[in-house]
């Protein structure tokens, strides 16, 4: 059965997959904040490159994640391509000055300010990546559920994101299934068909795949309930991991960081970077 | 539906859900819009709200839309996610009234989903998502309207067609054998 390009859990012994699940999603969220607040091109390039540095501690390999990598490139150039066409003085709105380097063609001109500007759009992109790539590479499932849980969160929101990560794969090779089973009958899945057959065909392959999940939502939730499943206010977790030494040292690290790159950014008063400013 | 609102039902129905519309991620139908396409898990989104309630429809929404973006795309564009769930839990505060579980799935509840879905979309692609794409990536504004406007399109149209289908088929099968109602 053909592999498909997502992301998994790959188990390995580095100290980032030593971490607790905890730390590491606490690091993934602050980040995600800090990257989403800031657009200093300063602070964003440092960012880039702690992810990168952690990304080679990881050992992450780039099989693992060179599909899904060269598909963000893609939507990143159309992102760009479609911000210039519909706006392409956005970036002289923002650092207040226009020069222009060459005219392209009606009401648009390429102007230095728009390419910092759409510069600055593709790194806050990239901080981003290398985060997520290490957190669903290093992190395992269930061990990750537990540390849900001992974060405060209830024990039946932590086993709803257990279950829906232990089940992605099976659900997949029941679409995989559906998929080749419609084909071999001779429905067309590929572009060749027009608009309306492809939304029928492909709700040929939703109809069975939605209707077994169904059933398969009722025989996990009978077997749970058969075992006492949510009769108690606590569980254990066999997967769980107690906070290390170099838990906290990351901890630390991550709020210090994203303290410090988020007063950094919001310093002088404004969210960007101006080196036009003069 | 149970007096529990939250149940293990719900869990698992959270957990298998997500999972599913996760999977779904990379079933799209391309319509002919550069960068958007119809997106049949909506429509499942919008199955699982109607069925499940308010909560599972919000939570499957954010967590799928998260998780979905993470593993097949390597980010997740936050200003995208949260509308997700408006649209879920929209969907799902008109469960009770839909009564697909117990078979009442016709011609009235039709009209009544599809009249919430069109509101829903409108609210979470044309309202919510531009505005956190603007507060929070400083895009362009036109651009971010003229995207939520496809993003609503598509919506609708996928959540209309397939999800009304799926509605009704599901409620034609699960009403025959939930006609037994269990003794208190």
């Amino acid at each position: 059965m053909a592999r498909s390009r997502l992301l998994s859990y790959t188990e390995k012994n580095t100290p980032i997959h030593r971490l607790s699940g905890i730390t590491k999603l606490v690091f993934f969220l602050l980040w995600c904040i800090t990257s989403a607040m800031t657009y200093d091109t300063r602070v964003l390039l440092v960012m880039i490159a702690v992810s990168f540095i952690l990304f080679a501690v990881s050992k992450t390999k780039w099989r693992q994640v060179g599909g899904v990598f060269k598909f963000i490139l893609l939507m990143m150039i159309i992102n760009v391509i479609a911000i210039f066409l519909l706006s392409p003085y956005q970036g002289c709105d923002i650092y207040g000055s226009r020069t222009v380097i060459a005219h392209l063609f009606a009401g648009h001109d390429l102007t230095r300010e728009e390419l910092f500007y759409l510069f600055n759009v593709v790194i806050k992109y990239f901080t981003v990546t290398p985060a997520i790539f290490i957190f669903m590479v290093t992190t395992n499932p269930s061990e990750f559920a537990a540390s849900l849980n001992m974060a405060g969160i209830p024990y039946t929101i932590a086993y709803s994101v257990s279950i829906a990560l232990r089940y992605i794969p099976d659900v997949q090779d029941d679409y995989r299934r559906i998929h080749n089973a419609q084909e071999a009958r001779g429905i067309e899945m590929s572009g060749k068909a027009k608009l309306m057959d492809r939304i029928r065909h492909t709700s040929a392959i939703i109809f069975p795949l939605l209707f077994s999940t169904m059933e398969r939502i009722d025989v996990v939730s009978n077997a749970m309930e058969l075992r006492g499943f949510g009769k108690k206010k606590k569980r254990t977790w066999y997967a769980h991991k107690k906070l290390t030494g170099s838990d906290y040292a990351a901890l630390i690290f991550t709020v210090v960081f994203c303290a410090a790159a988020l007063f950094f950014t919001f310093y002088d008063g404004s969210r960007f970077y101006n080196p036009f400013a003069g | 539906m149970d007096k529990k609102k939250f149940g293990i039902r719900e869990v698992v129905a959270i957990g298998i859900g997500t999972a599913l519309f996760v999977v779904l991620t990379e079933v799209q139908i391309p319509i002919g819009i550069p960068n958007t396409a119809l997106q049949p898990r909506m429509a499942v989104l919008a199955f699982l709200s109607a069925v499940f309630g308010p909560i599972v429809g919000a939570v499957i929404g954010l967590l799928g839309h998260a998780l979905g973006d993470a593993l097949f795309y390597g980010s997740v564009w936050w200003s995208w996610v949260f509308p997700e769930a408006v649209v879920g839990a929209a969907i799902g505060a008109i469960a009770g009234r839909l009564k697909v579980r117990e078979g009442g799935f016709g011609k009235s509840q039709i009209i009544l989903f599809n009249c919430v879905q069109i509101v829903a979309n409108a609210a979470a692609w044309i309202v919510v998502a531009p505005i956190l794409d603007i507060l929070v990536y400083a895009e362009p504004a036109n651009k971010v309207f003229i995207q939520g406007a496809f993003a609503w399109l598509g919506d609708v149209l996928i959540i209309g067609i397939l999800g009304t289908i799926l509605l009704a088929a599901y409620s034609k099968i699960a009403g025959k054998s939930s006609s037994l109602k269990k003794e208190d």
